[in-house]
């Protein structure tokens, strides 16, 4: 019978007690302990680092676009070709890098924000890891080997259906989403449980960090958006290799059902890779402004309102297909509803930068430049909720442009500025201040050249999704615009990679809380040692940081040699119990490895699903064994 | 260990790339067949079969080569006689039997010689990737090409469940000739 | 609004020089695009004041000057309820704005898209990569079907019925109408009406396969005259073959596979898988909008279709080089 108690933390002396901890909670060295390991830094970082290569892979197919489209009547590329490259473009940056991104984030930063020592469920957390990056991996491996999809990331039926795209390339793509939405469907849950029930003891839920409130809503909302587009690919895998008959209408199925199931998943979605960097917006503003931010209940009720209008929403996707008026009309209202929520969060945002006193650091600068290219997208949103406008720009350039300031300027701007402001809590180092204003300036001038002349070309009447068009559609100067503008568009992001790179290099210098933040995340070592916080913090207000600037309480009583967190109840954050949390396993590893063989499998037969289903079973049956040590659960 | 990773990876890629490859315009386009495909595999007095051309992984190994084969089939009211492939006034192409053999070449010598008693002649008509691309649908209908290079269903009323689930029927030599010439069209 | 229409089109000039009315939503040329383009402008309007003035706000909210002080903790409680009053009037007016402009829209919306007098009635079918378009009359003499050219009388109601044959399109002319998506299995229907003669340019919105960019729909806009005429030039069959280069032309294409797809009124021809080309010469481009239809062009196509457009369902044909030459007499003779 093991000692369940161990050794507490109560009489240890500070030094003894980080060097046992560290050697409790550490990851082993080498090859093995890179594939066992569960720490969620470790995973968090393995996560940024592969979404953000995937934004590399999909910013060269898009720059491969950008190079046929530079002139008129280009022949560059076939049209073969680009309908694969605008495809894995969008598959690539929607499913690949934005969703994965954020949540990456999230793994990473909040359990250092709620204090606590991993994430909830930290093995399904490393295999939700393997899952992504093997779907991630299979679908740029079945581009380079041509067979990438080519139906557009929406894949519409019929097109995508078996008639009209022989082979095994739109089943190569919805296997993938199968892959993306198993892994963010694990982390979605891992956040949940981690924010509901792992906060340090003390902060109530009127005390949780804006960027967790914005987290818990975004998994919410994965949680309910996710399986409709699962359902929709399982869906049409079954259309495409069985033969069923979901969207055939000849017998008795129905096309538009694809777009209802698919915009009811990827509306949310915007808002899922959207709710997130406005909690980075949040932290940002309010450090670098140095004062609270303003309107904490309005921010918050604004994310959660936000997360409920945006399931209400598809059907602006929709306008053109011919669904009855009134219908229609509502969701012109909804879609414009939303921007009431998003509003609130300018205005706050605006009155904290007023009131404050704002240092223009980099993350700064991308937050103003955030609001500037926000507001913007947003607007032209609103346009598009119109249905009679909608009707006119929807599926043109327009709508290219609109959505690439909603995501760029809205999600990937924050992103950046987030990734500079959090950069030394990942890695120890700081950023350079002087390549990262280089690099805003060029990003910001390159985006609004690129993106905003593409307005232009949705009013003159340019579709989106065309690999070339005619020499006297006077479209041709406007383009080679926008093609310069993504040049130097990329050359920023190079210079974003240079600047990365020349830090990793360095040793590692960056304090504990270099920006002098209030948050729990800035009182644990930059960066964090294995265990986070070598004592549970005691919270007592919003800005723990800020407001007991003499060092935080904390609590004790956790065992040192096995590895336990504190459960505290959901709304107060009162100490509920001492819960374990799992070592380092392999079968994360085997799982997603016998996951990755069957979701393969049934691309190509659907018996892959019975013969797999042996492997899965074994290798789950061994996950869960049960092994008479307490952490090892 | 690394080196066979990468053989695999590239053995897999070059089969890939051939199971996807959309050449919509061959080059040369149109050719001379004659020194590809013997006329016919029968063979009197039982001699040994004609070696395969090797363009019969190419083209049934290809998913796109068969799904234009299927849109040709009906184009070209090849159905106008074989049906859905069931057959009416032309032979059944679902079945096992073959009267003038059912591998990919002999199908292809087929439809390019015509046959007695109704079959026409499409030399001259169709271009040899066009015939090699129809017989390879047919073949598909006996379900005797690669399953992932078969076709699924058709958006259509589908009259029989989609040739990658039919019932593999390997070709053996058999089968009458249609009893009278019906000249289709 | 004027102002700013007129600085919009200042900052385009590329956009309108040398297209000569190419496809463009801000070029109106009917009582329906009209309506949309004068929504877009008022939309335009009150969004683009609402950036600029957040984007001043948040201009002199950074650069005003502020009292020092290091403590970020010490905040005045009567600016913060100051601060929450101007957020809830601000959001208060976001709603009343949205609200608003929602209702002005569903007042376009309801204009637009209640049926009315039905008039001309015609079904257009989206295919990979062209469009087919049938006229419809009570009487069955004055139906026809042809292809990519649309011609329209002026002043005259329109009403297309949309569908397709294989995957999703989307019919859009932007001088005159919203697009409408033509879905398989579903009939959807849009009407306008056009003002001036002339000739709009449209293409299909939808991504439809790899021609998607090349699926123009061209609409000739007549006097009801000229449209009466031409609809009696279209109901009438094919010319018959004068020449004998004619009468060879029309051999080659009765002999050879040309007939399983296409169908030429008065003649044996009479397949449906691709355009109809009784009327051939009397259109002005080729392969949905890919090339203007000259003897060159058409050569070209016939002898090289994958080169032209890769990827169209127009498969190669084995013409013998003899025959290239009367097959282009014969079609460019059907006026």
């Amino acid at each position: 019978m093991p000692d369940i108690e161990g050794q507490l933390d109560t009489g240890l002396a500070p030094d003894e007690l980080r060097a046992r901890l560290a050697l409790t909670w550490g990851t082993a060295g080498g090859i093995w302990g890179a594939l066992t390991t569960v720490d969620h830094k470790i995973v968090g970082r393995r996560y940024i680092v592969t979404a953000f290569i995937f934004l590399g892979l999909g910013g060269l197919a898009a720059m491969a676009m950008r190079l046929q489209l530079s002139r008129p009547e280009a022949n560059l590329i076939s049209p073969d070709l680009y309908d694969q490259l605008f495809t894995m473009h969008g598959t690539t940056m929607m499913f690949l890098f934005a969703v994965p991104v954020m949540e990456a984030f999230a793994v990473y930063l909040v359990p250092l924000m709620v204090g606590t020592r991993n994430i909830a469920f930290p093995r399904l957390n490393a295999f939700s890891y393997w899952v992504y990056l093997f779907g991630g991996v299979m679908i740029w491996v079945a581009f380079a080997l041509n067979i990438g999809a080519d139906t557009g990331w929406f894949a519409y039926v019929p097109l995508s259906g078996p008639e009209f795209s022989p082979g095994k390339r739109v089943d190569f793509w919805a296997q993938m989403i199968t892959f993306t939405e198993v892994s963010a469907l694990a982390i979605a849950v891992e956040v949940i449980v981690t924010v509901f029930k792992q906060r340090a003891p003390g902060m109530s839920l009127d005390r949780i960090p804006l960027f967790v409130w914005a987290q818990l809503v975004t998994s919410f909302a994965v949680l309910l958006a996710m399986p409709a587009v699962m359902t929709g690919s399982t869906m049409l895998i079954l259309d495409r290799l069985l033969g069923m008959h979901f969207f055939n209408p000849a017998e008795g199925g129905d096309a538009l059902l694809w777009q209802h199931l698919f915009w009811f998943f990827g509306h949310p979605e915007v808002y899922i890779i959207f709710l997130p960097a406005t909690g980075m917006v949040s932290e940002i503003i309010m450090v670098f402004s140095r004062r609270p931010a303003f309107g904490y209940l309005y921010l918050v009720l604004s994310i959660i309102a936000v997360g409920f209008l945006s399931f209400g929403l598809w059907v602006h996707h929709m306008f053109a297909t011919g669904l009855p008026q009134l219908g229609s009309a509502l969701f012109t209202a909804s879609s414009a509803l939303i921007a009431v929520p998003n509003g609130i969060q300018i205005f706050c945002w605006v009155a904290t930068l007023w009131d404050g006193r704002p240092r223009f650091a980099t993350p700064m600068l991308f937050a103003i430049g955030f609001i500037v290219t926000f507001v913007f997208g947003g607007l032209s949103g609103v346009m598009l909720a119109s249905v009679p406008i909608n009707t006119q720009v929807h599926d043109t350039y327009f709508v290219v442009a609109h959505f690439h300031y909603v995501l760029i300027g809205g999600s990937v701007f924050p992103l950046l500025g987030a990734t500079y402001y959090w950069f030394p809590k990942f890695s120890g180092r700081l950023l350079s201040e002087r390549l990262g204003q280089w690099h805003f300036a060029l990003a910001f001038i390159g985006f609004n050249l690129t993106f905003f002349p593409m307005h232009l070309l949705g009013l003159g009447g340019m579709p989106r999704r065309v690999y070339t068009y005619p020499a006297n559609s006077g479209w041709g100067d406007i383009n080679l615009l926008v093609s310069g503008g993504a040049l130097l568009f990329f050359v920023s992001f190079m210079l974003f990679g240079w600047n990365v790179i020349a830090a990793l290099r360095r040793e590692p210098d960056a304090p504990d809380n270099p920006w002098d933040a209030p948050g729990l995340e800035w009182a644990a070592a930059s960066p964090p040692r294995p265990h986070n916080f070598d004592r549970i913090p005691l919270v007592a207000s919003r800005h723990p940081l800020w407001s007991d600037r003499g060092g935080l309480l904390t609590v004790s009583g956790l065992s040192v040699d096995t590895r336990e967190v504190l459960v505290t109840s959901l709304a107060e954050a009162r100490p509920d119990l001492r819960e374990t949390s799992p070592r380092s396993t392999i079968w994360p590893l085997i799982s997603a490895i016998a996951t990755t063989a069957l979701f393969i499998g049934t691309i190509f037969t659907q018996w892959a699903v019975v013969w797999f289903a042996v492997p899965m079973t074994a290798v789950l049956i061994a996950w869960f064994w049960p092994k008479q040590a307490v952490d090892d659960t | 260990m690394k080196r066979i990773a990468i053989v695999m990876v590239l053995a897999l890629g070059i089969s890939a790339c051939e199971r996807e490859d959309r050449e919509t315009r061959p080059d040369p386009a149109v050719s001379g067949m004659e020194p590809k495909v013997t006329l016919s595999s029968i063979i009197p007095g039982g001699g040994s079969p004609p070696p395969p051309s090797g363009l019969a992984g190419q083209y049934e190994g290809n998913a796109y080569h068969v799904s234009q084969g299927k849109k040709y089939y009906t184009w070209f009211n090849c159905n106008g006689c074989h049906a859905n492939g069931g057959g009416d006034s032309g032979p059944p192409l679902m079945d096992d039997t073959w009267i003038y053999g059912g591998d990919l070449e002999e199908i292809v010598s087929t439809i390019y010689e015509g046959r007695p008693n109704g079959m026409p002649s499409f030399r001259g008509k169709l271009t040899d990737e066009q015939i090699w691309q129809i017989a390879a649908f047919v073949r598909s209908l006996g379900n005797n090409v690669p399953s992932d290079a078969a076709s699924g269903r058709n958006d259509d009323l589908n009259p029989h469940p989609p040739e990658g689930q039919l019932e593999s029927q390997p070709p053996i030599d058999g089968g009458t000739a249609p009893p009278s010439g019906q000249m289709p069209q | 609004m004027r102002a700013l229409r007129a600085a919009i089109i200042a900052v385009v000039p590329l956009l309108l020089a040398g297209c000569d009315r190419h496809q463009s939503v801000i070029l109106p040329a009917g009582p329906e695009a009209v309506t949309l383009a004068n929504l877009f402008w008022s939309f335009l309007a009150v969004l683009m004041l609402i950036w600029v003035l957040v984007l001043l706000v948040l201009a002199v909210g950074l650069m005003r000057s502020r009292p020092i002080g290091d403590d970020p903790l010490a905040l005045q409680p009567v600016a913060e309820q100051r601060y929450g009053r101007i957020v809830s009037a601000l959001a208060l007016a976001t709603g009343v704005i949205v609200v608003g402009l929602s209702l002005v829209s569903y007042d376009a919306q309801a204009r637009l898209f209640s049926p009315g007098d039905a008039g001309l009635t015609l079904k257009i079918v989206g295919h990979q990569w062209w469009w087919e378009i049938q006229y419809e009359d009570a009487d069955p003499s004055r139906t026809f079907t042809t292809a990519n050219e649309l011609h329209l009388p002026v002043g005259v109601p329109i009403t297309l019925k949309l569908t397709s044959s294989d995957v999703i399109h989307s019919f859009w002319v932007p001088s005159l109408m919203g697009k409408m998506d033509a879905i398989t299995g579903r009939e959807n229907q849009v009407q306008f009406t056009i003002e001036e003669p002339g000739t709009y340019r449209g293409q299909c919105a939808e991504f439809c396969g790899a021609q998607h960019a090349h699926m123009a729909i061209v609409v000739r806009a007549e006097t009801p005259e000229d449209f009466s005429d031409w609809r009696t030039a279209q109901t009438a069959p094919a010319a018959s073959p004068d020449t004998d280069g004619e009468k060879a032309g029309l051999e080659v294409f009765l002999s050879n596979p040309c007939v399983s797809c296409h169908a030429i009124r008065g003649t044996p021809a009479g397949g449906r898988t691709g355009p109809d080309l009784t009327h051939l010469a009397s259109r002005s481009m080729l392969g949905a909008g890919t090339l203007p239809l000259t003897r060159g062009a058409l050569a070209a196509w016939i002898t090289d279709p994958q080169g032209t457009k890769p990827g169209v369902h127009m498969p190669l044909v084995m013409l013998r080089p003899a025959d290239l030459h009367p097959l282009l007499d014969y079609l460019e003779s059907l006026e």
